[in-house]
């Protein structure tokens, strides 16, 4: 099934989506990785908090490629996502505090994710990865950076808007299911098979 | 500059342009033929989306990825080529106009002071360039992004020598079950065999610059990569991961000797988008590119 999301997303429009959706989004995602996710996480243990809001927004695994216009403004170049498992060991801290509605990125991620997903009203979408180009199609606006200069060009946060941008593959969704994981786990079935069948 | 030095640099930045923003014919073809015979929407639109990526790079002169990667130069010098020692001075400034004109993102990040902006090291060994001499009077230069989601995922092991055959295959079926949906698959596999700790993994990079699907010239090994494609696609790690379609574009496995006592193994895998570009310029200044996979 086809959605259409706009953001702010209510969380009970998250928990109508299930794995396999195609999944659009029109409004505001922010991009997020490694080091981003970090920062922000320490600075609300410090009682502070990151300079823009997640709630019932996109949160993007990407390190983009932009470049500033004769005018001076920010363009993207290419803006594919990231492999999102690198950020399995904080986003389902992410998500109890910033309460995203979507995350999306490639790869998939684990089970911690999954379970916050579940707990909080969020979902994975996977975006293709290396399909750069195709991603920035679908963003009209750069509105803001952050961290640039502390984080550097991949690292920092990016705020698109974005219209239609998509799509994305719901593969961890809000009922516990998790495409990437079930595939992985056949993938598992295979390999043991056929190292067996090596041996003889 | 001398007129040398600038056509270099020129042909290196050219190389980096071309590798960033065309993907070889050879895949696009591949792949459509393969997007053709997979069944399930999932995997379908997996490799429609990349088709249409690498499309939209090439028409429009822009990196199909955004993660343009650690820039690697493998570079055969002729004896008689009138250029030794500047040329790593002019591929490290190659790197540096790249990055800006491309453009590429600044990828080399250093651990203390970090992203260095123009994807040039602080320590001298980044761009990596990798240097043989050879007969004649031209050089030889391939320029090849690699990204790091699929570098992620590279792996090595120092087998038992009693292991043998099998257990090189074992590993390899192991290593690219483990690298699943991680390096954005289908991939290429490039496998190195002997040599040592080091050497393995060259060879195995350097496998995967062999040209597409022409095996080894060695009989047995070339039976190796037959296999080890099949059963690597049996494995259904699918387009992106997600189950359906090609798992693995091609492999190639490179062989060296061995210490008696060792048995190293290199695994290094590329996403879909495996980036090169060759070129091969002259003493007199001439320049020939060649964008075959």
């Amino acid at each position: 099934m086809e959605h259409y999301l706009k953001t702010p997303v209510k969380e009970a429009d998250i928990r109508k989506l299930k794995a396999g959706d195609l999944v659009y989004i029109t409004g505001t995602i922010i991009t997020a990785r490694d080091e981003a996710h970090l920062k922000a996480l320490e600075l609300h243990e410090k009682g502070e908090e990151p300079p823009v809001s997640f709630t019932g927004r996109g949160v993007f695994h990407c390190g983009p490629i932009m470049k500033k216009d004769d005018d001076g403004k920010w363009q993207v170049v290419a803006a594919g996502p990231t492999t999102s498992a690198r950020m399995e060991i904080f986003q389902d801290n992410f998500i109890e505090v910033f309460k995203p509605a979507i995350i999306i990125g490639k790869g998939g991620m684990g089970e911690r994710t999954s379970k916050a997903c579940q707990k909080h009203g969020c979902v994975y979408g996977a975006f293709t990865g290396g399909a750069a180009l195709l991603a920035a199609r679908g963003i009209t606006d750069v509105e803001d950076v952050f961290w640039l200069d502390e984080l550097g060009m991949p690292e920092c946060f990016w705020v698109y808007k974005v219209e239609k941008f998509g799509p994305m593959i719901v593969t961890i969704d809000t009922h516990g299911a998790n495409l990437t994981a079930d595939v992985g786990a056949k993938v598992n079935e295979n390999r043991d098979r056929i190292m067996e069948e090596m041996k003889k | 500059m001398s007129n040398l030095e600038t056509i270099v640099e020129d042909t290196a930045v050219e190389l980096l342009r071309i590798a960033a923003t065309e993907l070889p014919v050879e895949y696009v073809e591949e792949m459509d033929r393969l997007m053709k015979e997979t069944s399930g929407d999932v995997g379908v639109s997996q490799i429609k989306n990349i088709l249409e990526d690498a499309d939209i790079a090439r028409s429009g002169s822009k990196p199909m990825c955004q993660d343009t990667g650690i820039v690697a130069f493998m570079v055969k010098i002729g004896d008689e080529f009138p250029l030794r020692s500047k040329l790593k001075e002019i591929l490290v400034e190659a790197t540096k106009k790249a990055t800006e004109r491309v453009p590429l993102r600044p990828n080399a990040v250093d651990m203390f002071k970090g992203n260095t902006g123009n994807n040039v090291g602080l320590d001298g060994y980044v761009p990596i360039i990798y240097w043989d001499l050879v007969p004649g009077d031209s050089m030889e230069i391939i320029a090849m992004p690699k990204g790091g989601g699929s570098t992620n995922v590279a792996a090595h092991r120092m087998l038992k020598p009693g292991l043998g055959i099998t257990g090189v295959k074992q590993f390899v079926v192991e290593a690219v079950a483990k690298a699943g949906s991680l390096g954005c698959p289908p991939y290429f596999v490039g496998v190195g065999v002997g040599g040592g700790e080091d050497l393995c993994m060259k060879l195995a990079k350097n496998a995967l610059l062999k040209p597409f699907k022409v095996r080894n010239s060695d009989p047995k090994v070339a039976e190796i990569e037959a296999e080890l494609y099949e059963k690597l696609n049996e494995l259904k790690i699918g387009a992106m991961g997600l189950g359906e379609g090609p798992s693995v574009l091609d492999v190639h496995v490179e062989m060296a000797a061995r210490h008696p006592a060792s048995l190293p193994v290199g695994i290094v895998i590329s996403c879909w988008a495996l980036r090169h570009a060759k070129a091969t310029i002259g003493a007199d200044g001439t320049v020939e590119i060649d964008t075959s996979a």
